[in-house]
């Protein structure tokens, strides 16, 4: 007997599409789509999947069982930005139960291939970032703001607490409103709806001054090339970064005291770009 | 003077260096130490000028002050330019200060020749041996061996940096006598053959004392100035190939010349960069470090320059039309390298797809493949692909329409005549 298209609706974390996996499998039935908190109309069947951390570890460990490399890459494609994402993870799980390991040697395989890409897109704006993520001193405390399209987070986590690791910082990643948290050998990732940053003091925008004069002296003028800096630097890593922000950014009155409300030079860091609650949020992030 | 006319003074005498990377070496955080080299080996680029490259590195120069007269640079003796020295506090706050930042993966410290070599490298090893021991830095620091330095200089520095490099300038001995008669060939390279020799004996030392201190362990670079001297492609070529071999060099950068005064032994002032010269010579370098192509295969005597439409991998291969077409489902490792448009990283995919698929030209554009240029010259199961027509006269007028919009818009033509001139 076919197995029944249904809709499946969950929480939107991997222990959640786990348990979609799961529920699929106990009940016969085929997700032709999965949708997160927003209402989904439908006339499928819509099943809501409740997360069990059981079944969740169930599901994992059989997959561990078949491949390890295989479950870091669906660990990875779960946060990139691939349309209908869990779609193509859950076809990937249904191949791995069916045929094994074996079709991972082929990254041009229908069903591998999505996943690939996807991942691949991820890891290069991982690598891009590392570099690209800007902080400001505010007191002591170090702050960032990134705005990528994969939830890369928590990849960027090890790197910056292992870099920084005797300072604290915070790092807001303004498309799935997560904040990143470090202090004392401790991280946390909490979602966080908005994050107003103060205006930076007179250290830091000292720096931000040195920094982009630097970033300017250092090119040579006769091999000036637009094009291959945007290739290398997309212009939508520049909303964050203070060596592109205009001059009007660096420059407060010294007499306002930072962050005094209507002081006309907007705050911090953030710069024109995406308002905020563009994009999905990020589900409940665990620590 | 000001922190920020120091600064632009001197990373602006700084520029000139090509070499701005932070590979090569992976040391992990220490506790009581601030930062650490990148995760991973590849290094990390933290931003790009508006001329493309890439920043990795503070680069500044510790001063601008310079004894030496050599033609092509702008911290020449005689060169009438404004001169500035960072104080080694300064320069360590303020690596530090864009460190924290995220700015920045480290330092790259070179120098004009203030006094002598010797006095030189004593105040740039003071400046990295604050940065390193008091503020307890643990990022990666590049820093220059300047030429006629006594080797103890060297030796300190090597131990404080994680990778020395030595330029070279000018790929021959005559350049270096015109253009700069203060230096010496000998010079350049006897601290490079005593970097190979502790780089070497120090990896030894590790194995076994774990707590040995490490010498330069990212190794050791050099540049060469193209476009400057006569020097032909392939003399340039075979240098960096023996520099290989021979000092077992991490990196050759070329830096294309770009004319910052008027001197009779150099091109004009309104000489145009040879960038794309710069660009065949760094994709020929890319073929000698992964694709196993040696400098003879690239360039003969009876070709002695790159042809600057085409680049040196589909020239190899249109002047070898016997070894092709390879076949992608039975072709080894090596011979799937040589084929245009094919790379380290797609000849693996293929060589991991083949055992459990067979692969035709739309799964091999899948695995990465950049198939403009492969399809001429690959099978599949034993067809070439449908609705390609070409033949071995018209292959060398395919491959320069390919290349032609990825270039850059110059002329090309005129830019090897300047360089026919510049000799």
């Amino acid at each position: 007997m076919a197995w029944l298209d249904t809709i499946y609706e969950y929480d939107g974390s991997f222990d959640g599409f786990l348990c979609c996996v799961y529920e699929s499998y106990i009940n016969k039935e085929f997700p032709i789509a999965f949708c997160g908190d927003e209402e989904c109309f439908s006339l499928y069947p819509v099943r809501c999947v409740i997360t069990i951390p059981e079944h969740a570890r169930r599901v994992l460990r059989s997959l561990v069982s078949i491949s390890e490399p295989a479950v870091r890459l669906l660990r990875r494609a779960f946060l990139t930005c691939m349309e209908d994402r869990e779609s193509h993870l859950y076809a990937f799980v249904r191949k791995l139960y069916a045929q094994g390991d074996s079709f991972l040697r082929d990254q041009s395989d229908p069903v591998y291939h999505p996943l690939a890409q996807a991942v691949r897109h991820l890891n290069g704006e991982l690598e891009k970032l590392r570099g690209f993520v800007r902080f400001s001193d505010y007191n002591g405390v170090l702050g960032g703001e990134i705005a990528p399209k994969n939830r890369v987070l928590p990849l960027l986590r090890s790197h910056f607490c292992n870099r920084c690791a005797n300072e604290s910082f915070f790092l807001y990643d303004r498309t799935h409103r997560e904040l990143l948290l470090y202090a004392d050998g401790c991280s946390r990732i909490l979602p966080v709806d908005q994050l107003q940053l103060d205006l930076p003091g007179q250290e830091e925008v000292h720096y931000r001054t040195l920094w982009k004069c630097f970033h300017e002296t250092i090119a040579i003028r006769e091999r000036t090339n637009p094009r291959c800096q945007n290739t290398f630097l997309p212009k939508r890593y520049r909303g964050t970064m203070t060596e592109f922000l205009p001059d009007v950014y660096e420059t407060i009155p010294p007499e306002v005291p930072a962050g005094a409300p209507g002081s006309g030079a907007p705050g911090g860091i953030p710069a024109p770009g995406i308002p905020p609650g563009s994009g999905p949020s990020a589900p409940g992030s665990t620590p | 003077m000001e922190l920020l006319e120091k600064l632009r003074i001197l990373s602006d005498a700084a520029k000139y260096d090509a070499a701005c990377t932070s590979s090569g070496v992976r040391r992990g955080f220490q506790p009581g130490k601030i930062g650490n080299t990148s995760s991973s080996l590849a290094g990390c680029c933290h931003s790009f000028s508006a001329d493309g490259r890439c920043i990795t590195l503070l680069k500044v120069l510790m001063t601008n002050c310079c004894v030496y007269d050599c033609k092509y640079c702008v911290n020449r003796r005689s060169n009438d330019t404004r001169r500035a020295a960072f104080t080694p506090r300064e320069l360590a706050d303020l690596t530090i200060g864009f460190y924290r930042r995220n700015y920045i993966e480290g330092l790259f410290l070179s120098s004009g020749v203030l006094r002598n070599p010797d006095y030189t490298t004593e105040q740039m090893v003071r400046c990295l041996r604050l940065l390193r021991h008091d503020y307890g830095f643990n990022g990666y620091i590049h820093a220059k061996a300047i030429p006629g330095t006594s080797p103890e200089l060297v030796t300190q520095l090597g131990l404080l940096a994680d990778r020395l490099s030595v330029n070279i300038e000018l790929p021959s001995e005559t350049g270096l006598q015109t253009l700069a008669p203060d230096k010496s060939r000998d010079a350049i390279l006897r601290p490079m053959g005593q970097i190979r020799d502790e780089v070497t004996r120090n990896k030894a030392e590790l194995v076994k004392y774990r707590h040995a201190p490490s010498f330069a362990p990212a190794g050791q670079s050099t540049q060469l100035i193209v476009g400057a001297t006569g020097d032909s492609d392939r003399n340039i070529l075979y240098l960096t190939q023996s520099l290989y071999r021979r000092y077992r060099l991490k990196r050759v950068f070329y830096s294309a010349y770009v004319p910052v005064v008027e001197n009779t032994l150099l091109p004009s002032l309104d000489t145009k960069p040879p960038l794309l010269r710069e660009h065949r010579l760094y994709q020929a370098d890319w073929l000698l470090r992964f694709y196993g192509f040696q400098a003879e295969e690239l360039l003969t005597e009876a070709q002695p320059d790159f042809n600057p439409r085409i680049d040196p991998k589909c020239n190899w291969a249109i002047q070898h039309l016997e070894e092709f077409p390879v076949e992608v489902m039975t072709a080894d490792y090596e011979r799937l390298l040589r084929v245009p448009g094919i790379g380290p990283l797609s000849a693996r995919r293929i060589v991991s797809a083949r055992r459990v698929s067979h692969l035709d030209f739309d799964s091999l554009k899948k695995l990465g493949v950049v198939l403009k240029r492969a399809q001429y010259f690959l099978t599949c199961c034993g067809q070439m692909r449908s609705g390609l027509r070409f033949s071995a006269a018209t292959l060398v007028g395919q491959m320069e329409r390919i290349e032609r919009g990825e270039l850059p818009a110059e002329n090309t033509a005129v830019q090897l005549s300047l360089f026919d001139n510049a000799g």
